[in-house]
């Protein structure tokens, strides 16, 4: 039952988009976010989106996926449209109630609104559907490391991260365990009112919070007989470097960036 | 032999600050032990005789209060030699998922090499010829989740190894397994002290295992009781009793047969020996 939940929504694979060094893909992704704001007109949004059309087909996400991205926000979706659709009053006047107006302007602004919210959401998935959530916080430690300057604890992060990544499945499993110790010592979690079922999860919460700290110890003193003494000097078995493929990447998605610049100069539409 | 763990006159006590005032509990007081370089030491004794805390004086986790333990010609209260003293005795626990570190079988072989600053082509080297050795090479992709509890033990095994230790402390590390997984683990210990001449000190419940070492040594309430070869101490079957501790099969077998009126070899350990022993006995 719980125990098929995936962490991170990590969809693994073999395209190109998934075998980028992901610290380009974490650059890409800033990229494509600087793209979705810059552009002020519907064909600037419309490269765009284009470009992340192009990103998806290459990587082979199903469909399906992208659609599930979209769905948890799809109340914000909302929100802004209807905020947008009421409270902008630019270009002509197409229905009037009461102190609302709806004008031509509003609801371009309101369609345009949308269509950036759904291609931010979309496309910064498209980072954790072709990352593994591994890569991507060893991608974060290393392009933060220069604020190890300035002592922010980058690797101590990083490996917390790691660590608690590595325990989401160990822990979900023990609270299968214990819900299931639970119920056969006739512990009942199904009936009551909310308040009685959260109470009944206290007998599963303490048990797993006690083993928690146990293994915690535990893994303490073995990281402390494996040599860990924290991030200092430490080398790493998987070294990532840029292979030209990063570059096209970048250069591709610039491009796209300096296009979206150029068509919002020259069309007035 | 070139002795390779000194422990002189140890004294450890646990102290609970928590109590008020705070409870010191002794585990042991003036223990001394040698472990002699290339050995399969098997140290026996029940819950709570002190044989973690002992082991873990060896790599310098547990510092005594009092007394001297040199590994390798180094003392445990030396900070500077920590790092060197805990790369060449290795120390494998009982729980192996609360000893892997990361989420990739390989990545976690690696994270002790990792933390020692080797160079990530050397890294990759050793990774592959410590997950050789303890037959888990297919597996250095797999997620350590999904492993069965033998294999976890054995990657975990594979990461000490990967430091090149001289010694492996081994905590119950077949406590948690299915008895394939501990026949799996066993060999795998067997063929490291035997191959590579790695010494090995394995903490255990279990007499089967116990058997198959150089020397045993029996813990009881924080004193060493018997220190011997296997034959010479599972031969002393009451004694090993009135301590509560087990004795294999096959020698509880001969003794209760002995007890009968028959004479058999009292030193017999082994399954094979016992099946000779009792061929000879029947063919007359």
């Amino acid at each position: 039952m719980i125990k098929d939940i995936t962490i991170g929504q990590f969809f693994p694979g073999k395209s190109i988009v998934h075998r980028l060094d992901p610290r380009i893909k974490l650059l890409l992704t800033v990229i494509y976010i600087v793209m979705l704001f810059i552009a002020d007109t519907f064909l600037g949004l419309f490269t765009g989106v284009v470009f992340l059309a192009a990103a998806y087909v290459i990587s082979q996400i199903p469909l399906k996926m992208i659609l599930k991205s979209v769905k948890p926000i799809v109340p914000l979706i909302i929100f802004t449209g209807i905020l947008n659709l009421f409270f902008i009053s630019t270009g002509e006047t197409l229905i009037k109630f009461w102190i609302f107006r709806i004008t031509t302007g509003s609801i371009k602004t309101a369609v345009f609104m949308i269509v950036r919210i759904i291609a931010l959401i979309i496309g910064t998935s498209l980072l954790t559907y072709t990352t593994s959530p591994i890569a991507l916080t060893d991608a974060i430690e290393r392009v933060l490391s220069p604020l190890k300057k300035i002592k922010l604890p980058v690797h101590e992060v990083a490996m917390m991260m790691t660590i608690a990544l590595r325990f989401i499945p160990t822990l979900v499993e023990e609270t299968d365990k214990i819900t299931m110790a639970q119920k056969a010592r006739g512990a009942d979690m199904e009936s009551g009112s909310l308040i009685k079922r959260a109470k009944a999860l206290i007998p599963i919460l303490i048990p797993l919070f006690v083993s928690a700290f146990r293994r915690a110890e535990e893994l303490a003193m073995a990281m402390e007989c494996r040599c860990y003494h924290g991030g200092e000097g430490r080398t790493r078995l998987k070294q990532l470097h840029c292979e030209p493929r990063d570059i096209y990447a970048v250069i591709i998605s610039a491009a796209f960036t300096a296009l979206v610049i150029i068509i919002d100069r020259v069309n007035i539409f | 032999m070139e002795k390779f763990i000194e422990a002189k006159d140890i004294t450890f006590s646990y102290v609970n600050e928590m109590e008020e005032p705070p409870v010191k509990t002794t585990v042991f007081e003036n223990l001394s032990l040698d472990i002699y370089k290339g050995e399969f030491v098997a140290i026996l004794g029940h819950n709570g005789s002190g044989k973690s805390t002992l082991a873990k004086c060896f790599n310098a986790i547990n510092i005594p209060q009092s007394g001297e333990v040199l590994v390798n010609s180094m003392s445990i209260r030396d900070q500077e030699k920590l790092l060197d003293i805990r790369q060449c005795v290795g120390m494998v626990f009982q729980n192996p998922d609360n000893q892997i570190v990361a989420t990739i079988v390989e990545e976690d072989v690696a994270f002790a090499l990792e933390n020692m600053g080797v160079e990530p082509a050397e890294i990759r080297r050793r990774v592959d010829e410590s997950l050789k050795t303890v037959g888990m090479y297919e597996y250095r992709e797999h997620a350590p989740h999904k492993l069965s509890g033998g294999q976890k033990q054995r990657v975990a095994i594979a990461g000490i190894l990967a430091m090149r230790p001289e010694c492996i402390l081994l905590d119950e590390p077949t406590a948690m397994l299915d008895p394939k997984g501990r026949r799996e683990v066993l060999k795998t210990i067997k063929e490291l002290n035997k191959n590579s001449g790695v010494t090995i000190v394995l903490i255990t419940h279990y007499m089967d295992e116990a058997v198959q070492a150089d020397r045993v040594v029996v813990m009881d309430s924080g004193r060493i009781v018997l220190d011997d070869k296997p034959k010479k101490i599972f031969s002393q079957v009451q004694k090993l009793k009135a301590l509560g501790l087990d004795v294999p099969q096959v020698t509880e077998l001969v003794y209760t047969l002995n007890a009968d009126g028959f004479d058999l070899d009292p030193e017999i350990i082994t399954e094979d020996e016992c099946v000779d022993a009792l061929y000879e006995l029947l063919k007359k």
